[in-house]
């Protein structure tokens, strides 16, 4: 099946932080411990005030998760800073990364802001999120989309997506999505931050 | 024979911390990650997935989170490559697609788990020592059939004991629960029974307490039918990563709630999946005390006369003076408790409930005034709550609250009890008769192991002939022998999941007490580690069975779980396994009917369509996967509230007991320690290790250990995904970690008299300062023998100590110091 440009759609409020996603992707292309093509970091703020005279306590704790792989950007910096080529655009607006070209500097995980790009040390080059590219051929559904659970994720032609669900992707941890264009929509969680806010923090570095 | 692919568990190599997402990772952040070896699963073809000679057959994740997946499995070459989820039903509550969480999409290294049992082992060392020979299955059948002839002629039937396991739950064959329907039950009926146990880990105390409070076990509304509630309330309730299947009630209450727009509140010390995602209030108390917080709520609502007083004058005993039983002693009603007319003379005002909780009194009187004004509302409880020292009367809190407001009975009410879900009425496997009366309850084996002898019903034990509290508040029987046998199928409750590991593997260290241990697993667990005879079980995926349904709203369900594969190594599913022993005791034509595991399951297929007509015969079925049917929500007690003189309570009074008669019997005439209380009223106490105990001074954190998204229970544990994925740490508060000089990651002793973990921590603001959490379920794995524990096991901090009826676990009651390492 052929589609203008491929984005994906998360809806914040469903997301559990299950990482069902994650398993799934890993699943499907046999990805080994360390190589991440889908992630879902914690970003947790807020505080807690002790009454030592009643022994209780108030808090303004919030907590929500962010499902996110590759957005396969507009203007993809990956692609950008890619030496060899290697990283690119192609069909579909699927950017993916050609092994027999890459030779692994991983430049364009450093510049990446999803994390999107992930060495795998066993092959030696980059690897990342390819949309399911066979799926899609076939007219089928990418793994992460298809496994959740709670029915948070989408995808499609990022027009549709758009027109279907509003076009904000600025949400805290993500950067600010003027700087790569993400073909990604994200309706937000009630206590979502905007991008570049310094409320909350991600509270899961070990394990996204 | 398949030969597994050897899983490489990378997942503790230390990983380069990831600058994730922030954009100044561009200007030289280091994002390395290092030494990672491959999955070791079997590379595929991205461009063709679905190569010539795939299949793709149906089978299920049967472990015990209360959920149930299919899964189809994908095999090539004799393997499974690949798992996908399910792909029909729809997004419709009572049809809806059951998608597996991320532990049934992590299966393929459960199956292929280097940690597999190849080959029967025989224990050749000291028992626990881990010193095995391979033995030929022949070998196997015929120690384990010696043994239990010598022992039976030697001390009875009532001294071979059927232990709790749920590694292996919802299939109808190979199921290890609930033990007395396994066919493991029927082997032993078969050669004049065992020794049985009553309720179970998960919810012992709330299903000997409900037995007083509604006259049996009950649920509560199934979430499907939150749809007609304005306000939900959830005591310790946390479907979003207890029950986290796509199919259940992850979807359903998500779905309710968008449907309807009613407002959760959730009460949890800890800031958990379901408070994050579905709540919209958090009310955070500190754990083991639900029972004040509801005594404070009442306070207000008597004093505000908010209370629904037609409800507790019509359905229910006890609630005040002029509705008490004959016999009963002056003001000991729950008002006069809380007026502080009862024995203790204490008002239960909210600044007294703030002190215990930890709740300011100004949020009780809100949370009352906005439950007794809500209505309908649905008020019901995970089971986290009761699992403490004062469990019993902690599970009644959330009923005593539901009884209060009236809504039991009702379309958007509840019981204050757990969800209920609808479910298709499915065959079991016949397990022939169990002659052996007397039964113990599930958390007291360790003790019956030295001092079982003699113990009656002021001990907790039961009839068999009728398991309900009601009818063992006295009983005839008498346990006549210690355990000396134990068969431990498809569980990690003879070591990892009970309280007190360095206490219980001292106990089965001893060879003269418990004369075999018999384990069978896929897995060598921790449990294993400490048999006689090991015997190498086939998953779920290496044999045919029919699966039943999760909980999963109004929707009933069923699934077809096919052979996918050869049982790997010598494996061999467990109906074999106990046909061979079966046949050293001369009972083989007895056990078995004549009948193959397949006629079984096509004679169980067949039982179960007289109850379900539409149910799809064996090969429809067998293509179709799973079948699904809409039921009726549940309404949990409608015919009680409809017409509760035709449809009394099985209570004395037949009412709703909120001062039971029969516990105030047992008050006086049974055996507990002086520690503990029975109390005919759902009335707080601060019993073993809560907040407030003196201990305190020692050991000042609360530890719970909360179940979490890496496992169920122990299922899974070893999953090097999922332990990348959900790794285990110590969950400590933010202010509690300054106070220690604890950072994010530092590696922390956790300790208590009973023994002591080293794991990294979670410092976080999702948890009550003064409370942790280790997630409970992790491979205890000691330094040397009775040493640290690196595994991070909660149980290593728990106590053997039965609550004061139920004769139940109290694990989330504990207490603990945390420093850094």
């Amino acid at each position: 099946m052929e589609y203008k440009q491929l984005g994906f759609y998360f809806d914040q409020t469903l997301c559990t932080g299950c990482k069902a996603c994650s398993i799934a992707c890993k699943d499907k292309h046999d990805l080994p411990v360390g190589v991440n093509w889908r992630r879902v970091p914690e970003y947790s703020g807020g505080s807690w005030l002790v009454d030592e005279s009643t022994d209780t306590a108030t808090n303004t704790v919030f907590t929500y998760y962010t499902s996110i792989s590759c957005n396969h950007c507009e203007d993809p910096i990956c692609a950008t800073v890619c030496p060899t080529q290697a990283m690119h655009k192609g069909a579909n607006g699927i950017v993916s990364v050609d092994p027999d070209i890459c030779i692994g500097c991983r430049y364009c995980e450093m510049a990446c802001p999803y994390g999107a790009p992930q060495f795998n040390p066993d092959k030696g080059v980059m690897t990342k999120c390819n949309f399911c590219a066979d799926r899609i051929e076939v007219g089928g559904t990418p793994a992460c989309v298809a496994s959740c659970p709670s029915r948070a994720l989408d995808f499609g032609e990022i027009e549709d997506l758009r027109a279907r669900y509003g076009d904000q992707a600025s949400i805290a941890p993500l950067p600010d999505a003027s700087v790569t264009q993400p073909n990604l929509v994200v309706t937000p969680h009630a206590m979502a931050e905007p991008s570049g806010s310094r409320n909350g923090h991600i509270a899961n570095l070990e394990d996204i | 024979m398949g030969v597994p692919t050897a899983i490489t568990d990378v997942a503790t190599t230390p990983v380069t911390r990831r600058r994730f997402m922030q954009w100044s990772a561009v200007a030289g952040g280091t994002t390395g990650v290092m030494g990672l070896g491959a999955c070791g699963l079997q590379p595929q073809d991205e461009k063709t997935p679905e190569a010539v000679g795939d299949k793709s057959v149906w089978s299920a994740c049967n472990v015990n989170c209360g959920s149930r997946c299919p899964l189809q499995l994908v095999v090539a070459g004799g393997q499974i490559v690949r798992v996908d989820p399910d792909n029909r039903g729809s997004n419709e509550i009572g049809d809806q697609q059951v998608r597996a969480c991320v532990r049934g999409r992590s299966i393929r290294q459960r199956i292929y788990s280097p940690e597999r049992l190849k080959k029967p082992l025989k224990r050749v060392g000291a028992r626990g020592e881990g010193k095995w020979a391979e033995i030929e299955w022949d070998e196997a059948f015929t120690l384990i059939a010696d043994k239990l002839t010598d022992l039976i002629a030697e001390h009875g039937n009532e001294s071979i004991y059927l232990n709790y396991g749920t590694g292996v739950i919802g299939a109808t064959v190979a199921k290890s629960w609930p033990p007395r329907a396994t066919a493991v039950s029927r082997l032993m009926n078969c050669i004049g029974g065992y020794l049985d146990h009553y309720n179970d880990y998960s919810a012992g105390n709330i299903e000997a307490a409900c037995d007083f409070h509604y006259g049996s076990y009950v649920t509560s509304n199934s979430n499907d039918d939150t749809r007609n509630a304005k306000l939900v309330v959830m005591f310790g309730n946390n479907p979003h990563e207890t029950r986290m299947s796509g199919g259940g009630e992850v979807f359903v209450t998500q779905q309710a709630k968008k449907q309807s727009g009613h407002k959760v509140i959730v009460i949890d010390p800890r800031q958990s999946e379901t408070v994050m995602n579905l709540a919209d209030e958090w009310v955070p108390i500190r754990p083991g005390t639900d029972l004040a917080l509801v005594a404070g709520m009442a306070h207000v609502m008597i004093e505000e006369g908010l209370q629904d007083q037609e409800f507790l004058d019509t359905y229910c005993s006890g609630f005040d003076e002029d509705h008490m039983p004959e016999g009963a002693p002056a003001n000991s009603s729950y008002a006069s408790y809380i007026l502080g007319l009862g024995e203790d003379g204490v008002e239960k005002t909210p600044e007294w409930a703030a002190s215990i909780t930890g709740l300011p009194a100004s949020r009780i009187r809100s949370l009352a005034r906005e439950i007794a004004t809500t209505k309908p509302c649905a008020i019901n409880a995970g089971w986290g709550i009761q699992r403490h020292s004062n469990g019993e009367s902690q599970s009644r809190a959330p009923m005593l609250l539901s009884n209060m407001i009236g809504q039991v009975g009702i379309p958007g009410g509840g019981t204050g009890a757990r969800e209920g879900s609808a479910s298709l009425p499915m065959a079991g496997f016949p397990v022939l008769e169990n002659p052996v009366r007397p039964v113990i309850s599930y958390y007291q084996w360790p003790e019956a192991i030295v001092n079982g002898k003699g113990w009656t019903y002021k001990d907790g034990v039961r009839d068999l002939k009728d398991l309900n509290s009601n009818a063992n508040v006295t009983n005839d029987v008498t346990l006549n022998s210690n355990i000396k046998f134990i068969w431990n199928y498809g569980s990690n409750a003879l070591v990892n999941q009970h309280g007190d590991i360095n206490k219980t593997i001292k106990l089965l260290s001893d060879e003269s007490l418990v004369e075999m241990i018999v384990v069978i697993d896929t897995t060598m667990s921790v449990s294993a580690r400490y048999a006689d005879i090991v015997l190498p079980d086939a998953s779920t995926a290496e044999q045919v069975d029919l699966s039943n349904q999760g909980s999963a709203g109004n929707m009933g369900y069923a699934i077809f779980t096919e052979k996918a594969i050869e049982p790997l190594y010598e494996s061999m599913p467990v109906y074999e396994q106990l046909t061979g022993i079966a046949e050293k005791l001369g009972v083989k034509d007895k056990f078995t009917e004549g009948r193959t595991q397949d006629d079984w399951v096509r004679w169980l297929l067949e039982e179960s369509r007289k109850n379900v007509p539409d149910l799809p015969a064996y090969d429809e079925f067998r293509e179709m996967g799973v079948f699904r049917k809409k039921l009726d929500p549940v309404i949990a007690l409608k015919d009680f509230r409809d017409d509760p003189v035709a449809n009394p309570l099985g209570t004395p009074s037949g009412k709703i007991e909120i001062w039971s008669s029969n516990l105030h019997k047992m008050s006086l005439d049974w055996n507990y320690d002086d520690d503990q209380w029975i109390d005919p009223l759902p009335i707080y106490r601060r019993t073993r290790e809560l907040h407030g105990d003196p201990l305190q001074a020692k050991y000042p954190i609360q530890v719970i250990g909360h179940h979490f998204k890496q496992r169920t229970h122990s299922s899974y544990g070893n999953s090097p995904w999922l332990k990348e994925a959900h790794p285990q740490r110590v969950w400590i508060n933010t202010l509690d970690a300054d106070k220690r000089g604890i950072k994010e990651g530092d590696l922390t002793r956790v300790y208590n008299d009973f023994g002591e973990l080293r794991l990294p921590a979670y410092v976080t603001n999702r948890i009550l300062p003064g409370v942790s959490s280790v997630p409970q379920g992790a491979w205890y794995t000691p330094e040397k023998p009775g040493g640290v524990d690196v595994g991070g096991s909660v149980n290593t901090l728990t106590s053997h100590q039965t609550t004061a009826y139920a004769k139940g676990n109290g694990q989330h009651s504990a207490l603990v110091q945390i420093e850094r390492a």
